[in-house]
Order: structure tokens, then sequence, then C-alpha cells
């Protein structure tokens, strides 16, 4: 396999740890275009409605999501050699309707494509937490952002199962921050103004 | 009568499913190069280099463009002609499910009741036509179904007019926001019945990018609809900007009195689209 060069594009990006630390979450605002590197955890339709029947069931939940992050995304198959296929967002408003129970236990930030519902901003404000997007349909680019892939668990959810992500660099664009601001709202009311 | 043995469509159609998914074809990338060099939001500009690099790297690595790689919407054009020796739509779904095995693509085709995946992405919808000649065209569409969630059919009242069907397709795309990966490509079906209005809202999305209905009057609305999309401001990724659509693409047909349909097929900026003549 031939290793990538690292994009340019993303040089003069703000790098932030995740897990995040501290308050370094209060800093981040909508609008901002930043890259995360450390650990996260995946998950989308399959993998929210298991957490959730859990949850039902008052069993515990596989990982701890308190002051994590959640990344919406159902990735391509690895060929041999690949840490992971393409891996890019896909579109959070499916998972609106687990969200505010995940935050409830602590999530501090999830990560896919496209806005979110009034009640999940509601939630985010509530415990405090973010929503960022990264750049869908750029799958193969944002594979080489993640150095090790881990099974977590739901593994017969296929490419739905939860995974643990080891990312470096990996773009994001904050779009609902703490103050409660959603950003494709504020470029919507730009956009009407002119 | 010219044969075909049906064993060398399933070749063929494995061969596109694989090549769909990794290499864009040159009318899509004009069209986002385009939209980079005419692009004036900063966060919009830096989200379409991404999308050129991403295109690069899928090309030269063979890596899904998109890891949804679809489902596979086929359209298969016989020419009367034609005679296929063995059975046609399993020799489709053969080749279907073996690109998607052999290219390590995302298996995305579920049950709608139990939402159990078949594990192969079949079956794909498949739409058979027939047309004069010796020859076989496949084209293939993997539809991811960001964009395929956001899509939409009205039947408008005859009085709503071609203001009705504007309104509607501006409303379907800028109600749709980030989530179907703008700069979205617009396929619109206009007249026939319900399911026609549906199906040619898809095959307008086969059309080559740049290339006008040949109706200068559904050519013009084509421009009017792109233009008043691009004014909403959403732009590329919902992060503001001038490209919210890259494209539309209006297909009609003749109608009932009484209707207007209009449908809405809604297509990510990962226009992965493939076409052959057996």
């Amino acid at each position: 396999m031939t290793e990538l060069k690292r994009p340019a594009l993303f040089d003069n990006l703000r790098n932030i740890k995740v897990p995040f630390e501290g308050g370094v979450v209060n800093t981040l605002k909508a609008g901002d275009l930043i890259s995360l590197t450390g650990a996260i955890y995946t998950g989308r339709d399959q993998t929210h409605r298991r957490l959730c029947a859990l949850l039902d069931e008052g069993k515990p939940l596989p990982i701890d999501l308190n002051g994590q992050l959640l990344y919406y995304v159902g990735p391509s198959p690895a060929k041999p050699g690949q840490v992971i296929g393409a891996a890019g967002p896909t579109t959070s408003y499916r998972m609106d309707s687990y969200t505010p129970r995940l935050l409830e236990l602590g999530l501090l930030a999830t990560l896919g494509k496209g806005s979110r519902s009034m009640p999940v901003r509601e939630a985010m404000k509530k415990h405090g937490a973010i929503y960022m997007a990264t750049i869908g349909g750029a799958g193969a680019l944002l594979s080489k952002c993640i150095k090790k892939s881990e099974l977590v668990a739901f593994a017969d959810a296929g490419p739905e199962a939860l995974f643990r992500f080891e990312v470096e660099e990996f773009p994001a664009v904050v779009i609902n921050d703490l103050e409660g601001n959603d950003y494709y709202e504020m470029v919507s009311v730009r956009g009407r103004s002119q | 009568m010219r044969e075909i043995q049906s064993n060398k469509i399933t070749e063929s159609v494995k061969k596109v499913v694989i090549e769909a998914a990794t290499d864009l074809e040159d009318d899509i990338l004009e069209k986002l190069k385009d939209a980079k060099d005419r692009e004036k939001s900063e966060l919009a500009g830096k989200a379409l280099e991404i999308l050129l690099l991403n295109a690069e790297i899928a090309d030269k690595e063979k890596i899904p463009v998109c890891q949804d790689t679809g489902i596979a919407a086929v359209f298969v054009t016989i020419g009367q002609e034609v005679s296929v020796k063995g059975d046609l739509m399993a020799a489709v779904q053969e080749g279907v499910r073996a690109g998607y095995d052999e290219g390590y693509l995302r298996k995305s085709v579920c049950d709608p009741m139990t939402r159990v995946n078949t594990d192969t992405n079949i079956p794909a919808v498949v739409h058979f036509d027939i047309q004069t000649g010796d020859k076989i065209k496949v084209a293939f569409l993997p539809k991811g179904c960001g964009s395929e969630n956001m899509s939409g059919l009205k039947m408008l009242p005859p009085s709503a007019g071609i203001p009705g069907v504007i309104d509607y397709v501006v409303e379907t795309v800028h109600g749709a926001g980030s989530n179907p990966c703008p700069p979205v490509i617009v396929g619109v079906g206009l007249g026939g019945t319900f399911e026609k209005a549906a199906i040619m809202a898809k095959q307008a999305l086969l059309r080559p990018l740049g290339e006008k209905n040949i109706r200068e009057d559904v050519a013009k609305l084509e421009s009017e609809i792109l233009e008043k999309i691009n004014r909403t401001g959403q732009g590329v990724h919902g992060l503001g900007g001038i490209n919210t659509a890259l494209a539309v693409h209006i297909n009609t047909y003749h109608t009932h009195i009484a209707s207007l349909p209009v449908a809405v097929n809604i297509q990510c900026h990962a226009h992965r689209h493939k076409e052959i003549v057996l």
C-alpha cells in the first residue's frame, strides 16, 4: 500500500485531541473548521437501535459513552492491507430519535453530516454537547485519516457495527456549539438576506 | 437474430459495478472543478477541494469515492433483434452481486420489514426497456440513499402550472439542506403517471452532465430551476456559497388532462454512473 501524503489542505487547521480534554469543547464555535486526533467510536442506525434496546432492557452498554465522540459511519470493507475502506459520514437525522438518550449518558460530541432536530439541539444544550459535520462523499480521503479500526460490538450488523477508530487530523466543521448556535441555520439566514 | 450469452452480461455488469465505485466520470469531475473555480465561500471552497482530492485518491488507490456504494439501479435497454441465451434477470443480479463482493464494496441492501442485510447487495432494482436494433445497453447507477431519501413526488393540479413545478423542485432541494451531500444533481420527471414520473426522474440522472433537454422550453426550465436553487445560498454541504446544485435534468412525458405529476430524484455529488453497450 502506498501511504498517501497528508493533504496540505489541512495544514493550518486547529488540531484537537479526542476524547476532548478539559474545557476544550467550550472553545469550539459553530463554523470552525478543525481536525481531530485520537480515539472515537462509530455507530449508525443499527448500533443506535441496539444501544437503546439495551438501555430499555436495563442492560449495560458495550462501551462507556461518557465524554466520548460518536461518528456516524458505515465503512466499506477494507481490502487486504488496508486499515479500512471508504469511511465518510452518513446523514445524522436518522439518529435523532436515539441521540438524546445517549447524551444523557454523557456522550459529548457527535459527528456526521446534515442538520439535527430541535429535540437533539435542545438535549445537546442541556447536556453540554456539540455536533460536528465532516465532508460527505469524501470517504476515500477520510479513510486516510483513520489509522486503526477495531470492532467493538454488534459484529453481525456488518458495516453498521460499533467500531473504535484511531484518527489523525480528521477534518470536521462545528455545526452546533455549546451556545446553541447552528451553523447551517447561520448560513441559511445569511443566504436569505442576500 | 443476434445472440448474446447471459454470462457475458454478468461479466459486463460486474465490471461496471466495480469501476463505478472508484472512478468518477469526466462529466462530474469537470462540474466539480468548475464549481471550485467559481466558489467564493472559503469553507465551501475548501470542501470542494477535499472532494476533488478525494476523487483523485479514489481513482489512484481504487478506494470507493463514498462508503455508501449504494443500492444498484440498473437500466437495461434490449434491442428487438437480440436474443439472450439464459436468464437475463439472473445474469444482471449475479453481475451486481459479484461486483460488490469482488470490489470490496459495501453491502447496503436489507429487508424493509426485518432490516436484515442480505449481505450481497442484491436484489438490485432493474428496469427493462425495449428498443429497435441488435444491441443491449446497460446503464448502472449505484444510488446512495443519503440523497435518495431526500427525493419526493407530488401530483400537482394542472392549475399549479410550471410555476408550481418550479416551486416544488426548488423547495424539495432547499428543504433537503445539507442531508443529500450538495452540490447535488437534480433529476426531474415531469408528466406521465405516478410511477412514470419517478422513473423519469431517475433516468434524467443518467444523462451526461452539461447536456440539456432537447426541447428548448424544457432546457430553459432546467436553467431557471438551477439558478433558483443556487440562489438559496445553502451551497456545498450547507456551508454556504453558490454551488447547491450542479445540474437540473428534466425528462417529460405526456400526461392526463387532470394531472401534473412531478418527481424529484436527488443525487449527491458522488455521482457514480457507468454505461456499457453489448
